[in-house]
């Protein structure tokens, strides 16, 4: 117990402050501009001192990020089911999907800001369209990689299409699923920032890029903090959802 | 009539079946024949990859034959007819369900998960010795243990037919030997009537009440042999001369030895 504590705890922590020390004493030495590089208390004093309006402009991009996530499993699953299970529909559309995320999102977002306008719906559309293809390709190959002999284990008991997908095709599947929402989310939170780069009032990354604009290179730090902060969170509450089903999973992914 | 009748069994593979690779259409059967009876232990041997699992698959109605005829019981089989039971190479369990839920399986599927339902899968699990693991998950059980359940499985919804696809060709040979009594004793119990395929010539004569002896692809009976022990059996019979005349005459017609009259000439 105690050597995990330390091994998980203490070490990690021992990096952290090394590094933080490192920079510390790097800004006192070499007096490096506070506009380049804030020291580490300056930093620290922005995230005191604007502590609320890091809150409230993280709390949009929080939202973005959840929703746009939401939004590609909720369109990425059912879409998957359907390119798994039919033919047809897995040879049109399946190589089309894997060329398409191949195509730099980020190169979208303006056209999508055209299209959608600086609100809420373009970030939304834009985190949902990095977030779906890990969804999307990970769950049909999830599907798709269901053991052959329980699939003729049911269709010898004349198993209903619905039983065959609940029963034997969505759990086999749901490690891979568990495994693309894990990638999905971390892309989400990189769409919402590109989202509210491009074109927003609001947001971390707003706030992160009008900090720049006025020189406020700590602010600009603590919003950064806040984005690794929120990325952190929105990949426990995955890891949560994760271990809430990890008597459904198999051990191998539920050990993690 | 007897219970089942299979006859000029044929299958051939097309193109899309099998995917790009293969440039003609694969004959894995061709013109197979046997009959058997109702409760007896049939046993399909021939060499790895001859056409005798495609043989099952068509008997289990899990894919068409291209010519030729299979009846179970009267009824010619087309599609599945949801009353066998499988066993495959594998155990194929279900890691998201435990030993309990995993043999219940089938009864969900034929939505008659009832208490009578629990109570069978209760008994066949005591059967096999698991009684102490009906929560257990699948990954802490051994190869064998899996297998045991995955023979529960096949056998919860009294099946009119047990189909079993190589199930103790990946154990151990002591744990096989194990199995196969296990095996004997559920057929005993259950009064079932078995497929079983194997490519171990010792495993089919010491299991069966008949052997059918299978070429290499495309495969078609070469023999048909009964097998003269009685029930029940044990690993002593494996030292008779019924059982090791058995043993040659299979081997014979599976062309691994020589038969005893050319031998005979050579010398």
């Amino acid at each position: 117990m105690r050597s995990r504590f330390v091994s998980q705890f203490l070490y990690p922590l021992a990096g952290v402050v090394l590094i933080v020390a490192v920079w510390a004493l790097a800004c006192w030495l070499v007096n490096i501009p506070t506009v380049v590089l804030p020291s580490p208390d300056r930093v620290l004093r922005s995230l005191i001192i604007r502590g609320d309006l890091l809150l409230s402009e993280g709390w949009i991009t929080l939202k973005e990020t959840l929703y746009g996530f939401l939004l590609a499993l909720a369109v990425g699953l059912p879409l998957a089911v359907a390119v798994a299970n039919s033919r047809p529909l897995n040879l049109m559309f399946y190589p089309l999907l894997i060329a398409l995320q191949s195509v730099p999102k980020v190169a979208l977002a303006p056209m999508i800001l055209v299209w959608l306008g600086t609100g809420l719906e373009s970030k939304l559309a834009i985190v949902w369209l990095v977030a779906f293809f890990p969804i999307i390709v990970d769950t049909a190959a999830g599907l798709r990689a269901t053991p052959k002999e329980l699939l003729e284990l049911a269709h010898s008991l004349n198993a209903s299409p619905l039983q065959v997908f609940l029963k034997v095709q969505l759990p086999a599947a749901l490690p891979f699923v568990v495994t693309g929402a894990k990638v999905a989310i971390t892309l989400a939170v990189i769409g919402a920032v590109i989202g509210e780069f491009v074109g927003s009032s609001e947001g971390l990354g707003f706030l992160l890029l009008s900090a720049t604009s006025q020189l406020d290179t700590p602010l600009a730090f603590a919003a950064l903090f806040a984005l690794s902060v929120l990325g952190i969170f929105v990949y426990a509450l995955v890891g949560m959802g994760e271990r809430m089903m990890s008597s459904w999973l198999p051990p191998a992914l539920a050990r993690q | 009539m007897a219970f089942g009748v299979i006859k000029n069994v044929r299958k051939v593979f097309q193109l899309e079946e099998i995917g790009w690779t293969a440039l003609e259409p694969i004959v894995a059967l061709d013109d197979a024949s046997f009959q058997f009876e109702e409760g007896e232990l049939v046993a399909l041997l021939g060499p790895s990859g001859c056409g005798k699992t495609t043989l099952l698959r068509i008997v289990g109605g899990l894919i068409a034959k291209s010519a030729g005829s299979v009846a179970i019981d009267g009824r010619e089989i087309t599609k599945p007819m949801g009353d066998y039971g499988f066993v495959f190479q594998t155990p194929s369990l279900m890691p998201w369900r435990n030993v309990l839920d995993n043999v219940l399986f089938p009864m969900e599927i034929l939505r008659k998960n009832d208490a009578a339902a629990r109570r069978h899968a209760h008994e066949l699990l005591e059967l096999v010795g698991l009684s102490g693991f009906l929560s257990a998950r699948p990954h802490q059980l051994s190869g064998g243990m899996q297998q045991r359940v995955a023979l529960c499985r096949a056998l919860v919804h009294r099946p009119r037919l047990l189909l079993m696809d190589e199930p103790f060709g990946a154990l151990d040979e002591l744990t096989r030997m194990d199995m196969n009594d296990l095996l004997l004793r559920i057929r005993h119990e259950t009064k079932a009537s078995v497929l079983f395929v194997t490519h171990s010539i010792s495993e089919a004569v010491y299991l069966s009440d008949k052997v059918v002896v299978f070429s290499k692809r495309p495969a078609r009976v070469v023999k048909e042999m009964m097998i003269p022990l009685s029930y029940p059996r044990s690993q002593k019979v494996r030292f008779t001369s019924a059982f090791t005349t058995a043993e040659r005459i299979a081997s014979e017609a599976l062309g691994v030895v020589a038969p005893a009259a050319e031998e005979a000439s050579v010398q």
